[in-house]
């Protein structure tokens, strides 16, 4: 039993756990357990990795060693600190800057492996075997420089550091096959010879096309954004596995990247989008339109008669939006369910698949007010239900809710399934203003004779109901 | 501007056209009001609630020269005199039933909005006076024939004995319709509701109806602008049988069917009153433009030969004035809303929108009535109900190119594995099973859970720490430093990562 056999064997342990984890991670009652999973397989195959470093490493032991513990622990610390002081609210921006690293990783590793192979000889290859590496270098460093300034850009736009509006480009989908273009010529060219100005050449153009890719998505698809980078940081991992002989960093790398791809396309058919597209960056282009429409006028309401609306229903349906997220008003929400089901009203929360920042964000924010996860649905489950609701609460959501997806084929997000809340009895709209959403589309929702509006912060006009409930007089 | 509101003078009327939770609204806009004393008497507002809310108590002189008057009732042909030059007269008019009226006023120098001229179009509908006031009047028309009927409207099961529902049959589902079967519904009675536009009965269910079809060969009629049209001889034929049918059973009939600009039709025949139960009630909410019923007599009660009460009432808004005039009043404000865009007390009238124009019967002493048609867009069944057909999924790739493109996919795959050397093959081997088994492993997640699942995926992502570790033990400098820095970045990963799914799955909890 060799060293490099009982990695080997610890690999294989490690892989077998983070797919358990992946598993259990679908489902509720496995999730913590899927979390488990996730941990060991990663206390193994560290534990085997470093093991193998030290024993392998035969001179400058007590660097490498040095090395190790100090980036692991700096490393170690700086993420749990994160992680700890992270609002949920915030969660987008985090996933898609720890996307970054990874990104930014596997483009170190890979001008590592140059280093190693072309400067100083090592690794013995020789032949195709030689070229092959050459190739894998390159694809490693594309694929990691791509994650890397898309998830920087993500993570900008998520913190409203730049616009969120997507930028459009004069033939951007020139640029974008012009640079898969360069990349290919440089390829080639590095295979052949492979100089130092070429590799330094690959890592330009991958990172400005990981900015354009990015950037000329509107800030309203980045649920697909946040999980195609997720995928992307797989094959980023993957490739350095092909690079460095690594089964375990092949299997973990398209693990992620199958998983976070699938999951990409489960919302790309949520929002009725094509998953190329999506996958090629800037499928926000539509230029928004109806901006001037004359849809009529819209009615207001003030908490106290919400408050009276709510007292009086049985049945009533949340449909959140990113805009609850915003205004942190996933308490007073709570809070307002956990009245309402005292007085024996029916509540239950309606999630659209692309609803907040993040796949699964409104969930997150929902869990960490408390409320209980088997009275929030999903869009199809609940659908259906909204005829029969006497009240729906449409809180900072916009886009997930607007009639013009069904009934107007010209409007930029036609096609894209939406929660019915139109048809529900009554429909109360929280909002800040009358401006148009995240996709710039105007929603005739505002304007129909069920729907009123209540204007001002979303946390203070839950509040606000959640207070004058309680002088309700119940029925 | 001046608001004015004065006082009702036609006899019976007890609506006013501001309340002081109106005015309120109004001085809002930048208006400043003044209301003739007295007026708010009879819908029980007081004169020094309207003072409260910011209105001037004045004389009917006062109120009239206002710049802009408030009336629910249009002017006598007396009172047209009365507004001063270039004043604007916002009230009810009929234009179409007083041509005297709107030449005389047209005679005048001022502009006169009419509140039920507004177009049945979805954005004019908060201020469609005709669809509040027929509200009322439903409702009313329940309180009505409850007061007249001898009988619960509930079935009840009490020591004294079992009591049956009432049965109402309410005709014509349009507004009144409408709030009639809710009102009756919500007292307990068994309803039931007929209308020659199929597309109501999903209305009629809504409020707690059943909707009565009436069977003929003929396609269901649709009006395009937003009325009940007049139906056709065979249709009448068969909905006269349902109406016989109906009226022996009924207990209640609630009529509220009206054609505009044309007699009301007629529904119940005095063939179908004679056949209906002593004590029944029906209540004609048509009475006033001839009646959906025979022997239905304008503003009376009558009382047929088989003890069969008919109410003739028209004034049944007019019964319930506080909430009427609230209704009333919350239209003008609507109005006002719509006629001053920039909320600084100056109205300004737009003749290019449609609903402006529909209600505008003179404008500076020029006659503009009767309006251009207005198209209404979508007939109400299309408005509301309907949410119209998604559009069409995109076209996925035909056949034979999804299995060339497979094809060619797997033939690559195979030539790739097939022609590299070691240790390429096995490489290949191991992502392609992993791909597929990432697929497989999400393919049922919980939509819940997306983001502790990516989370988890990032941390596990961040395992190309691994491929770091091996490069720092190569020992030369330059590679030493890169290969640190990304075990460093590959770290904050791994345990940020894990550490921020365990705290998302903490919160996650199972209510009860």
């Amino acid at each position: 039993m060799s060293s490099s056999s009982i990695a080997t064997a610890a690999y294989l342990v490690a892989a077998l756990l983070f797919i358990l984890s992946l598993a259990g991670l679908a489902k509720h009652e496995s999730a913590k357990q899927g979390w488990t999973y996730g941990v060991s397989g990663m206390v193994i195959a560290l534990a085997a990795t470093i093991g193998l470093t030290i024993h392998d490493s035969s001179t400058h032991r007590t660097t490498v060693v040095v090395i190790i513990v100090a980036a692991v622990a700096v490393g170690g610390l700086i993420g749990l600190w994160r992680a700890r002081i992270v609002k949920m609210t915030e969660m987008p921006e985090l996933i898609a800057l720890l996307h970054s690293f990874v990104g930014l990783a596997a483009v170190l590793v890979g001008w590592a492996s140059y280093v190693e192979v072309e400067r100083k000889g090592l690794g013995g290859f020789t032949g195709s075997l030689l070229r092959i590496h050459h190739a894998e270098v390159f694809i490693g460093i594309f694929i990691g420089a791509v994650t890397f300034t898309g998830s920087i850009v993500a993570n900008l736009k998520l913190s409203v550091r730049i616009k969120s509006a997507p930028l459009v480009l004069p033939g951007k989908n020139a640029i974008n096959l012009g640079a898969l273009l360069v990349f290919t010529v440089l390829t080639v060219g590095f295979i052949v010879h492979p100089a130092l100005w070429l590799i330094s050449a690959v890592t330009v153009v991958a990172l400005l096309l990981g900015w354009h890719l990015v950037a000329s998505i509107g800030g309203g698809d980045m649920p697909v954004v946040v999980s195609m980078l997720n995928s992307y940081s797989g094959w980023a991992a993957a490739a350095s596995g092909f690079l460095l002989n690594n089964d375990l960093l092949i299997v973990t790398g398209a693990l992620v990247g199958s998983s976070g791809a699938y999951l990409s396309y489960i919302m790309c058919q949520a929002m009725n989008r094509s998953f190329i597209s999506v996958i090629a960056g800037g499928f926000g282009i539509e230029a928004p339109s109806g901006g001037d429409q004359n849809l009529g006028r819209h009615r207001e309401i003030s908490a106290e008669e919400t408050a009276e609306l709510l007292a009086s229903a049985s049945k009533v349906v949340i449909t959140p939006g990113y805009g609850m997220a915003v205004a942190q008003a996933q308490y007073p929400v709570a809070e307002l369910t956990r009245t309402l089901r005292e007085r024996r009203v029916d509540v239950r929360f309606g999630i659209h698949p692309v609803a907040g920042r993040l796949p699964g964000h409104m969930n997150v924010l929902l869990a960490e007010a408390k409320v209980p996860y088997d009275i929030v649905l999903e869009m199809d489950e609940i659908n259906d239900d909204l005829a029969d609701t006497d009240v729906v609460l449409v809180i900072g959501a916009n886009d997930t809710v607007n009639p013009a997806a069904m009934d107007d084929p010209t409007s930029p997000i036609a096609g894209m399934p939406v929660l019915r809340v139109w048809e529900a009895k009554n429909v109360v709209v929280f909002k800040r203003s009358m401006a148009a959403g995240y996709a710039g589309v105007q929603n005739p929702l505002f304007y129909r004779e069920n729907t009123q509006m209540l204007f001002g912060d979303a946390k203070a006009g839950v509040d606000q109901i959640v207070s004058a409930l309680a002088a309700v007089v119940r029925v | 501007m001046l608001i004015g509101v004065t006082c009702e003078t036609r006899p019976g009327e007890t609506r006013v056209a501001a309340t002081p939770a109106t005015v309120r609204q109004l001085t809002g806009l930048g208006y400043d009001v003044v209301i003739e004393a007295g007026a708010g008497q009879l819908s029980a507002f007081a004169d020094e609630a309207y003072a409260e809310a910011g209105a001037t108590v004045g004389t009917a002189e006062d109120a009239w020269e206002a710049d802009i008057v408030f009336r629910v009732n249009g002017p006598t042909l007396e009172e047209v005199s009365r507004p001063k030059d270039g004043a604007t007269l916002v009230s009810t008019l009929a234009p179409a039933l007083n041509p005297d009226l709107v030449d005389a006023l047209s005679a005048r120098p001022i502009t006169v909005l009419a509140m039920d001229a507004v177009p049945r179009i979805s954005r004019a509908q908060s201020l469609d006076v005709l669809s509040s006031m027929a509200n009322i009047a439903g409702y009313r028309a329940v309180v009505e024939a409850a007061y007249e009927f001898g009988r619960f409207f509930t079935g009840q099961i009490t020591a004294a004995g079992k009591v049956p529902p009432a049965k109402v049959l309410v005709a014509g589902v349009g507004v009144a319709g409408l709030a009639a079967i809710g009102a009756a519904s919500s007292l307990g009675a068994i309803v039931r509701a007929a209308d020659p536009r199929a597309e109501v009965a999903d209305q009629v269910k809504s409020l707690g109806g059943e909707y009565l079809p009436v069977v003929v060969e003929e396609e269901a009629q649709q009006s395009t602008d937003g009325y009940a049209k007049a139906t056709s001889e065979a249709y009448d034929e068969a909905a006269a049988k349902l109406y016989s049918v109906q009226a022996a059973d009924v207990d209640i009939i609630i009529t509220t069917a009206l054609i505009p600009g044309r007699t009301a039709p007629r529904l119940i025949t005095a063939a179908d009153v004679a056949g209906m139960k002593p004590g029944s009630v029906i209540v004609d909410l048509a009475a006033g433009m001839g009646g959906n019923v025979e022997g239905s007599v304008a503003g009376e009660r009558v009382v047929t030969a088989n003890g069969v009460t008919v109410l003739g009432y028209t004034d049944l808004a007019n019964r319930l004035p506080t909430q009427a005039s609230q209704l009333y009043g919350t239209n003008l404000v609507n109005l006002m809303r719509l006629l001053t865009p920039d909320k600084d007390g100056q109205l300004v009238l737009d003749l290019d929108d449609v609903v402006q124009r529909g209600i505008t019967v003179v404008r500076d002493g020029e006659k503009l009535w009767p309006p251009p048609p207005v198209q209404v867009s979508a007939a109400p069944a299309t408005t509301g109900q309907q949410t119209g057909t998604p559009a069409e999924p995109r076209k996925p790739l035909s056949t034979p190119a999804k299995l060339a493109s497979v094809l060619v996919a797997v033939a690559v795959l195979f030539l790739i594995t097939a022609l590299a050397p070691a240790p390429i093959p096995q490489d290949f081997t191991v992502l392609a099973l992993a791909i597929v088994v990432g697929y497989y492993v999400i393919g049922k997640v919980h939509h819940a859970l997306h983001t502790p699942l990516m989370s988890v995926t990032n941390a596990i992502s961040g395992v190309i720490v691994v491929g770091a570790l091996v490069q720092v033990g190569l020992g030369v400098g330059t590679i030493q430093i890169l290969a640190g820095i990304a075990i460093l970045l590959a770290s904050i990963n791994v345990f940020g990562g894990f550490a921020v799914t365990r705290r998302m799955l903490a919160m996650f909890s199972k209510g009860n």
